[in-house]
């Protein structure tokens, strides 16, 4: 174990730097993708409105198989695949994306996206000379956590665009919370850079930490992709029920993604990331096993990571189980990830504010914010 | 839902005419909707009722819910089992919420008999469920995929072409295609019928049978489980029997020659600290060196025992848990002989190690008029002292920058052997008078080290040694089980990744003789999440097709096959772009507004 190594003041400056400058990308990018939304909206986008009218919005890349959106026939080299709904969902094509198919509001959300990058890529800079400077992985602290879970929650958000997922309409919601992230986290949680102390050293550490941001980032995105599915599904109900929903309501919801393409991108993220999380929480006990004398104790942490899973494991039961499906399904999928965000905020500031370890060797533990 | 009222009519019929081809997809118990007309059967039809709900997904899925509710009042009331000084506190504090509390469990929730019916409940359907699901899955493995249903065309994933191959060509081709592509495949009547996934089934299953190999491994370690706690001052040893540990605890089935037997002494124990930055203060190092000996006469070993790094000797592990600074003192008798010399284990107050104690003088100690008495030293401690100017005793750095012990002097009966086990930090006052000091008040003093407090009287002295111990706390745990439950956790990752990322889904390739030519029909059917499906048939039709290849066509495109398209395809999924702006591809007839199903 080495000791008290000197830590690096002019990386650490140099972060600070970097995650400021993220700020400000992040707040162009935010205006750009309200530019997008705003010029998208003028040009008239009410597809689901018009009597749920199968308007193709992507095509597919399939080797062989073409998927035509709404169009419902996957061209093949010759034979056509003839995909038909399972019974009882709705016809409802998918919304066109922020600019809602305009073009100038396209160039804005490009320019946004391209702003994104920008600013991930200095925020990763900022994180990782952090990590240098402090000569271990960056979250041995609430504000080293945060700066590095929004920097992964914007490389999910990028690496699905990537994959090209239809999650372009995220770049807004996501822009302002890693806004609201940082913010929080240069204000109120700012922490010297410093050395991790003794009882963090363990590379179990490393392994479970890092994939409980992974889970939390990707978590979210699953998150917020539910709301977004509870808003359209009422939507598409009221239309469907002859209701008339707000304009605002129709020029913003209109550009989403069909109702039930909202409610299965967020099913896959969630279930996809499921056992990462179980994985990351087998990584704690074994990191607690080995740093505490029990693997398992019901500490508060360790108990909302188990709320945690069991709620998600919950939602996917639910999503097997006939008439739990969609919304009852969606509010489950959201109390677990209240679950996950009351055990990284609300643990550390109401729980274990209270908490101490009777060791001191161990009381430091807390002061890390774990 | 679907562009003509024909199709639509037609949409219920269907469903019936998947029949069998769409059953067992899943093992998935079949949920009916609850039923409200309750058995009239007895005790028997009721406990057969119970049971059924019981197994049934819906009960497994609230009782899921019910116990990731009943474990969060543990994380907001302090636990027995965690903390047992904040349990005392809270009592103090809430004098009538606290015998509620008692009597609902609230201090021991995890061990409250409402927490475990809960997880009693669900693991007893668990099972009731995972029985009959493996006996379905193994006759489903036992069987042959079924056959095609009658139109394939009402599958949610189709195609067909004509082709000139002999439909026994087109059906040999499948075969041997959908064999090379790991399918479970067979020939019935006219069509091909080949079924893929079960590693889904299997993980699944796999996955809960793991829950209940974690859950007996955790409870078995409960019940078996010791551990104690110990310090030992450097250059003392340690050897583990159940009356050398300070404190210990032990689960119900726990025996005392359960105990592994090991003994180790405490050379060295190093702390270092931050001296600067907001963390001043912080342990650096924090590590203990110790040899050890295995079994009664081993090898001595040497190790070093760290915060994380605990060391394992058999099914027992040690861990450094604690630290604290025993300052050796010596208590000379009014003749200067020396009747009391060791190192005096004080306990840390604070995270600078302010620190207090007490020495205690049992017996060889006889004061001036020859009478033998007891002594009784209270001890306040700090490594790095303020300085008299700074108004506070308490430390201010937990390193030994400057040591000071504050002392203070009682002789009497320190009532050692009366039965009751005293604490080795407190001293009872009751038959102990204080040595006064000139002003008549209780005699104390700071001491530097290597000084000297005077008794009145003649009665003796006690110095401060320069020599600082330090003293380290272990805890020695045993708790079997722990590799069934690591494994039992591997093997639910395993199958629950399997469960969840594999698709199970079937395939039929029709071919029949129709007007000249062969009529080949394709159609796939997987679980509602899956994407894949049409994907997997699209790409099959097209090996195939390159066997069979298509001849002409009578029809013309966009005839009234009954074209159903919803989007249904996730936007996750290969098939949709995220970036694309809308491209205009072929539009549809419009249902009319409203024109929802279900
Ligand atoms: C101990 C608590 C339980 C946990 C944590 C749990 C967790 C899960 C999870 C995470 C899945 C999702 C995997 C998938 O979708 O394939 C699942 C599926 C499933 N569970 Fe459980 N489960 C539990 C108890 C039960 C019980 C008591 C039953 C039976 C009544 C049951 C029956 C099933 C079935 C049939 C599936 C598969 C659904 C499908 O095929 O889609 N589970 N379980």
């Amino acid at each position: 174990m080495t000791l008290a190594a000197a830590t690096n003041e002019n990386l650490a400056e140099i972060s600070n730097v970097l995650i400021y400058s993220a700020m400000a990308v992040y707040t162009l990018a935010f205006f750009a993708y309200i530019a997008e939304w705003i010029f998208g909206s003028r040009s008239k986008v009410a597809r689901t409105a018009a009597a749920l009218t199968p308007k193709a919005s992507a095509a597919g890349t399939a080797p062989a198989v073409t998927v035509r959106q709404g169009g419902g026939t996957a061209v093949l080299e010759r034979p056509k695949v003839t995909v038909r709904a399972a019974s009882g969902s709705r016809d409802v094509p998918d919304g066109p994306g922020a600019h809602g198919g305009d073009e100038q509001g396209d160039l804005y959300g490009r320019i946004a996206i391209s702003l994104t990058v920008l600013a991930f890529a200095l925020s990763f800079g900022g994180v990782l000379t952090r990590a240098l400077s402090v000569e271990r992985a960056p979250w041995g602290n609430m504000y080293e956590f945060n700066i590095t879970f929004s920097t992964t929650a914007v490389g999910v958000y990028l690496l699905l665009l990537a994959l090209k997922k239809n999650v372009r309409w995220l770049g807004l919601f996501l822009t302002t919370s890693v806004l609201l992230d940082l913010g929080l986290a240069v204000t109120v949680l700012y922490t010297a850079s410093d050395q991790l102390v003794p009882a963090l050293h363990s590379y179990w550490l490393y392994i479970h930490v890092s994939t409980a941001i992974l889970c939390g980032a990707v978590f979210y995105v699953g998150a917020f992709t539910t709301v977004m599915y509870l808003f359209k599904d009422s939507y598409e109900n009221k239309l469907a029920n002859g209701g008339k929903p707000g304009s605002f309501a129709t020029s913003f919801l209109e550009r989403l993604p069909a109702a039930a393409s909202l409610d299965k991108f967020a099913y896959r993220v969630n279930a996809a990331v499921f056992p990462l999380w179980t994985f990351t929480i087998i990584a704690g006990a074994i990191w607690a096993g080995d740093a505490w004398g029990r693997y398992w104790g019901w500490d508060p942490k360790e108990t909302w990571s188990f709320i945690t899973w069991v709620a998600y494991a919950g939602y996917l039961h639910a999503r097997a189980t006939a008439g739990w499906k969609g919304r009852k399904a969606a509010y489950l999928a959201l109390i677990a990830f209240g679950c996950w965000l009351f055990n990284y905020y609300g643990v550390n500031i109401f729980v274990n504010g209270k908490h101490s370890y009777a060791d001191v060797g161990l009381g430091v533990l807390q002061s890390a914010g774990f | 839902m679907s562009d003509t009222t024909t199709d639509n009519s037609t949409q219920t019929g269907d469903d019936q005419d998947l029949g069998a081809a769409g059953s067992q997809l899943s093992t998935a118990p079949v949920e009916d909707a609850p039923s409200p007309n309750l058995p009239a059967l007895g005790v028997i039809g009721w406990a057969r009722w119970f049971w059924r709900q019981l197994t049934s997904m819906r009960v497994a899925l609230l009782l899921l819910l019910l116990l990731s509710l009943a474990a969060i009042p543990g994380s907001l009331i302090p636990q027995t089992g965690i903390d047992e000084t904040r349990v005392a506190d809270f009592r103090e504090r809430h004098d009538v919420l606290a015998p509620v509390y008692d009597k609902l469990g609230l201090f021991n929730v995890y061990s409250s008999v409402w927490f475990s019916a809960i997880y009693i409940l669900l693991f007893v359907s668990l099972i009731g469920c995972i029985v009959p699901r493996t006996w379905q899955f193994v006759g489903q493995l036992r069987g042959r995929p079924p056959g095609a249903p009658r139109r394939l065309t009402r599958l949610p994933a189709h195609t067909t072409w004509r082709t000139s191959a002999a439909p026994e060509e087109v059906r040999e081709a499948a075969l041997a295609l959908l064999r090379k592509r790991r399918f479970r495949a067979h020939t019935v009547g006219d069509a091909v019928a080949a079924e893929k996934g079960y590693l889904r089934e299997l993980g699944n299953l796999a996955f809960h049978l793991a829950l209940i190999v974690m859950l007996i491994a955790f409870a078995w370690g409960q019940l078996f489980k010791s551990e104690g706690n110990k310090i030992v001052v450097e250059g003392d040893g340690f050897s583990n029997t159940l009356t050398q540990y300070d404190d210990f605890k032990s689960g119900n089935l726990f025996t005392n020659d359960d105990l592994e037997p090991f003994s180790f002494d405490v050379k060295e124990f190093t702390g270092t600290y931050e001296r600067t930055g907001p963390n001043r203060g912080t342990p650096r190092t924090y590590e203990t060196e110790v040899t050890y000996t295995e079994g009664a006469d081993g090898e001595e070993k040497n190790a070093v025992i760290k915060v994380n790094k605990p060391l394992e000797i058999g099914d027992a592990k040690v861990y450094l848990v604690s630290h604290g600074y025993a300052p050796v003192v010596t208590v000379r008798d009014g003749k200067g002989e020396i009747v009391y010399q060791d190192a005096v284990p004080l306990l840390p107050l604070d995270n600078n190690v302010t620190s207090n104690g007490v020495v205690k003088v049992l017996d060889g100690y006889r004061n001036p008029q020859g009478k033998k008495e007891q002594l009784g030293f209270q001890a306040f401690f700090v490594p790095t002292f303020g300085g008299s100017a700074s108004g506070t005793m308490l430390s201010q750095f937990p390193a030994l920058d400057y040591p000071v012990l504050a002392l203070n002097a009682y002789h009497g009966d320190l009532k050692a052997d009366s039965g009751i086990p005293q604490s080795v930090y407190q001293m009872d006052k009751t038959k102990m008078k204080e040595f006064k000091d000139a002003d008549g008040e209780l005699l104390k003093k700071l001491l530097t080290p290597g000084e000297t407090m005077t008794l009145p009287g003649g009665a003796g002295s006690i110095t401060f040694e320069k020599d600082i111990k330090e003293w380290a706390g272990f805890q020695v745990v045993q708790e079997p089980g722990g590799g069934w439950a690591l494994g039992g956790a591997l093997a639910a990752i395993g199958g629950l990744a399997a469960s969840l990322f594999v698709q199970r889904r079937r395939v039929w390739v029709r071919a029949v003789r129709g007007d000249g030519v062969t009529v080949v029909e394709m159609a796939g059917l997987g679980r509602s999440e899956s994407a894949k499906v049409p994907e997997e048939l699209g790409d099959l039709a097209g090996v195939l097709y390159e066997r069979a290849p298509g001849v002409a066509d009578p029809e013309p495109d966009g005839t009234p096959e009954p074209v159903a398209a919803p989007p249904s395809e996730d936007p996750g999924a290969s098939d949709a772009s995220g970036t694309t702006t809308s491209t205009d591809t072929d539009s549809q007839a419009v249902p009319a507004e409203g024109a929802e199903q279900q």
